[in-house]
């Protein structure tokens, strides 16, 4: 039996309920009782800042207070009016840094409502009782196009779907969902909810979805604009970036994407190899997941090492307390330099950073950390979609998520101005889809 | 170190803390208890006529009105009076007694209204040696269907009557006890006087429905799918109890009749309150209802630090000293003028003040970039509701504006004198100012 210790990439390191306890819930469901007493605790701000910090502008306050009032169920339509995947938002989002962080609770005592776990109790609630709580307005005859079932996607699915159009979804991937399904640690989506979550949203009406269907590969752009009324470009970045360094085809290195999309569909978590040294380059969230997740597996050394300083790192205070937590060691400020090994992957060779005027550049100084494994977590890249332009490897939108070219739109992680959030991307879906209904009906 | 004792009528007890006549004076296992954990006194549950014994519901006798983390913030009851035999309740009262010579230990009384009723019980409650007697004229559910209770204390003429009664039969200290669903507390308090009482306390519980149920649409508490209305207690009546208490401490009919105050007293802040109206001593139920007895020590070490700190080496040293401030409205001085003022480093920018004064009040707060509140000092009339909306305890304050200043809301120079209805030009009955 393989254990933590097993040189090597392995699978089954740890038992099976301890890998259960390890992928727990991490932000486990509120009773009716805590929800009360956590509602309580809102002061029902005056044009609060909560709302303002939301990127989907919940009326958080108006919430809380069905909540309190012993209405969650009416909580969670005034959230789904708002935020269609509030769901998932309730588990995922940095509340830390949005609503949680501009609560005025946090200013005064440093212990902010608890609006995600609060958010979730009041979602959990109505999804729970099954049927969807919207109806459709009278068909238009209108067809819109959506490339991508993730969260862009789907919110701008459900819109349009809202307003009487006919939408397709294009989605490359067996399973709807996008990251929330195949991109996000597990313990934050337990019980198969990104998937639930997916056809509780296309429950609507009117929505279908087209499973292995890549834009580029089963059909182009130019075929949607001329078979539809509208397109929405929801696919998310598909590549990773490389490691531009010497080593870097050693076997024992992967992305993290990769890593995480594995899991997340792994029947069995015991059978999901893993190394004994597992190392990740990055600082956002997705390295953080990876980490996580190697450690929850068995891996008995895990280090994030991350270019810059702390203060830089994409992953919110909490991810980074998480991860330490858990028992990752971070690391900052230094660089892959070499990847040591003759066929399979033993060190990294790591230099320090600092910062100058020209950028990031190394000491000299460098260092090794002994690794089976090595995760990329460097970030996303779009490719080329053909006739759209681009900007910084992205999609350049104006307005409501306007391109360049009439009756195509784009939002979520491949277009430009977004912050890589699932919040961020359901904001823009949600837009896209009101400006398409306009330009439609209008 | 303050000394807690209290003489209240001649009846000598170690605080001024006494549990009310209510479901925890019952028998004597719970006084006991209630003793060994320190109460000054007990006013034993209502004692109600020889014979067969009263009834209860065998169904809820409560309901409650919760407030956050389901604090109870008020209680109902539908119980009446003690249901078990008269003969049990003396002779457990007269073993207590003896066992505690140092506590007050007092009968609290329903019988018909009816002198030879009065006077069968009276000398029986005698030879127990309890220190006195409650008269029960307070209790508003359903003794008071049958004429006792609240039906007697709703008539000034009855309570003047059974109070002559139970002095005439009784040589121990008589307190009246008085039911607050009444128009004005002076005439029954008056009536007791006039009967001779030694005493009121007050107040007794009040009439209510505590909520009704949406699904069977019964209210609560419910039994098999009725309910009728209870009497209220617990803290939410306080602010009732304490001005029922300061009418009967300064109207000229009832002014130095001893108080014993009841009314939602829960900590020993709100026992200071009430004898700070004028009551000699306080009578508890629904805290310890609610925590058990041993809330007494918090009540003794709060009030006793208090008084420390403030100098008071008796209870008698405050008794009463919040009386000549109470006043009619007409006597309040028009002259003092106050502004709201925010501390800016205080607010945590939540903003209710704001919606308050702007949905309210007299928009007399500013809402500036950054989410800063300021007080429009031309606008605020000093109502005090961004005060009492604001989370942050002593972030907003009232500043009374100094004499000789000037109010830029009416652009009068603020005058150092007192100025009140009674001599105001608007007011047609004024007297005009020698």
């Amino acid at each position: 039996m393989p254990t933590t210790t097993t040189p090597g990439i392995a699978a089954g390191r740890l038992p099976s309920d301890m890998l259960a306890e390890n992928f727990l819930d991490l932000h486990p469901p509120m009773s009716a009782h805590e929800a009360q007493v956590a509602a309580d605790r809102c002061y029902f701000c005056h044009d609060a800042p909560c709302v303002t910090a939301c990127p989907t502008g919940i009326d958080i306050p108006l919430f809380i207070r069905e909540i309190g009032a012993g209405r969650p169920d009416a909580a969670a339509r005034e959230i789904f009016e708002a935020n269609i995947l509030g769901g998932m938002c309730a588990r995922v989002c940095p509340t830390e840094v949005l609503c949680e962080g501009a609560c005025v609770r946090e200013a005064a005592e440093g212990r902010p409502v608890e609006i995600g776990r609060l958010q979730r109790h009041a979602t959990d609630e109505l999804m729970s009782r099954q049927g969807h709580p919207f109806a459709r307005a009278a068909a238009t005859g209108k067809r819109v196009a959506v490339v991508g079932a993730g969260p862009a996607g789907l919110a701008c699915a459900h819109r349009l779907a809202l307003k009487g159009h006919e939408v397709v979804i294009l989605e490359g991937a067996p399973k709807p969902g996008g990251l929330n399904e195949y991109g996000i640690a597990a313990y934050k989506t337990v019980d198969d909810f990104a998937a639930r979550e997916a056809d509780w949203i296309i429950g609507v009406g009117g929505i279908e979805i087209r499973h292995g269907r890549w834009l580029g590969r089963d059909f182009t752009l130019d075929e949607l604009t001329s078979d539809y009324d509208a397109v929405f470009l929801g696919m998310g970045l598909g590549g990773v970036n490389a490691l531009e360094v010497e080593g870097a085809q050693l076997e024992g290195t992967g992305d993290a994407v990769g890593f995480i999309s594995e899991l997340r569909q792994a029947g069995d978590l015991s059978a999901l190899p893993v190394g004994r040294r597992v190392v990740v380059i990055g600082g956002g969230m997705t390295a953080v997941d990876c980490a996580v997740q190697s450690k929850a597996l068995g891996a008995e050394e895990v280090t994030i090492v991350y270019r810059r300083e702390r203060a830089k790192m994409g992953a919110s205070c909490y991810e980074q307390d998480l991860a330490a937590s858990r028992g990752v060691r971070l690391v900052f400020e230094a660089m892959p330099v070499r990847l040591i090994g003759d066929d399979r992957l033993e060190a990294v060779e790591f230099e320090y950073t600092e910062a100058g005027p020209e950028g990031l550049r190394g000491t000299g100084e460098t260092f090794r950390l002994a690794a089976d494994q090595l995760f990329r977590a460097v970030g996303q890249t779009l490719g080329t979609v053909e006739g759209v332009e681009t900007a910084h490897g992205k999609i350049v939108t104006q307005g409501s998520g306007r391109t360049n070219l009439d009756k195509v739109w784009a939002g979520g992680d491949c277009a430009l101005g977004g912050d890589d959030l699932t919040v961020t991307a359901v904001a823009q879906g949600r837009d896209a889809a009101e400006d398409i209904h306009s330009m439609l009906t209008g | 170190m303050a000394d807690l004792t209290t003489d209240f009528l001649g009846i000598r007890s170690p605080n001024p803390f006494w549990l009310a006549s209510a479901p925890p004076t019952d028998k004597e296992y719970n006084v006991r208890r209630a003793f060994e954990a320190g109460w000054g006194g007990v006013v034993w549950k209502t004692l109600g006529a020889e014979g067969p014994p009263v009834v209860n519901v065998n169904g809820p006798r409560y309901g409650v009105i919760h407030g956050a983390d389901r604090r109870v913030l008020g209680l109902n009851n539908i119980e009446l009076i003690t249901d078990r035999p008269l003969e049990v309740n003396l002779e457990e009262m007269a073993r207590v007694k003896a066992d505690y010579p140092d506590r007050a230990l007092i009968a609290s009384i329903m019988v018909p209204c009816e002198e030879e009723a009065w006077k069968a019980i009276l000398p029986r409650v005698a030879e127990t040696n309890a220190d006195g007697i409650e008269l029960n004229f307070g209790c508003p559910h359903g003794m008071s269907e049958r004429g006792m209770g609240s039906a007697v204390g709703q008539v000034p003429e009855y309570i003047e009557m059974v109070t002559r009664w139970c002095k005439q039969y009784y040589d121990r200290p008589v307190i009246v006890k008085l039911t607050p669903n009444i128009t004005d507390i002076r005439k029954p308090a008056a009536a007791a006087r006039n009967g001779g009482a030694d005493a009121v306390s007050l107040i007794n519980t009040i009439n209510s429905i505590t909520s009704v149920d949406l699904d069977s649409f019964s209210p609560e508490p419910s039994i098999d799918g009725k309910g009728s209305h209870g009497g209220y207690c617990g803290p939410a009546v306080k602010p009732i109890a304490l001005s029922m208490v300061s009418e009967i401490a300064r109207h000229e009919a009832t002014r130095g009749l001893p108080i014993s105050g009841i009314g939602g007293v829960t900590t020993w802040r709100d026992a200071a309150e009430f004898m700070a109206l004028g009551c000699g001593t306080v009578q508890v139920c629904t805290a310890a209802m609610t925590y058990g007895f041993r809330i007494v020590e918090e009540m003794c070490a709060g009030l006793s630090t208090w008084m420390d700190e403030k100098g008071y080496r008796n209870v008698s040293d405050f008794v009463g000293r919040a009386v000549p401030n109470v006043t009619d409205w007409k006597n309040l001085n028009l002259n003092y003028v106050a502004k709201a003022r925010i501390d800016q480093d205080l607010c945590i920018k939540c903003g209710r003040c704001y919606a308050a004064c702007e949905d309210t009040s007299h928009q007399a707060i500013a809402m500036k970039p950054g989410r800063v509140f300021e007080v429009i000092d031309a606008e605020c009339v000093a109502c005090n509701l961004c005060v009492d909306v604001c989370p942050v305890e002593n972030c907003i304050d009232m500043v009374p504006m100094a004499a000789g200043s000037t109010d830029p809301r009416t652009g009068r120079v603020v005058s150092p004198e007192h100025a009140d209805w009674t001599t105001h030009p608007n007011n047609p009955a004024a007297q005009a100012a020698e």
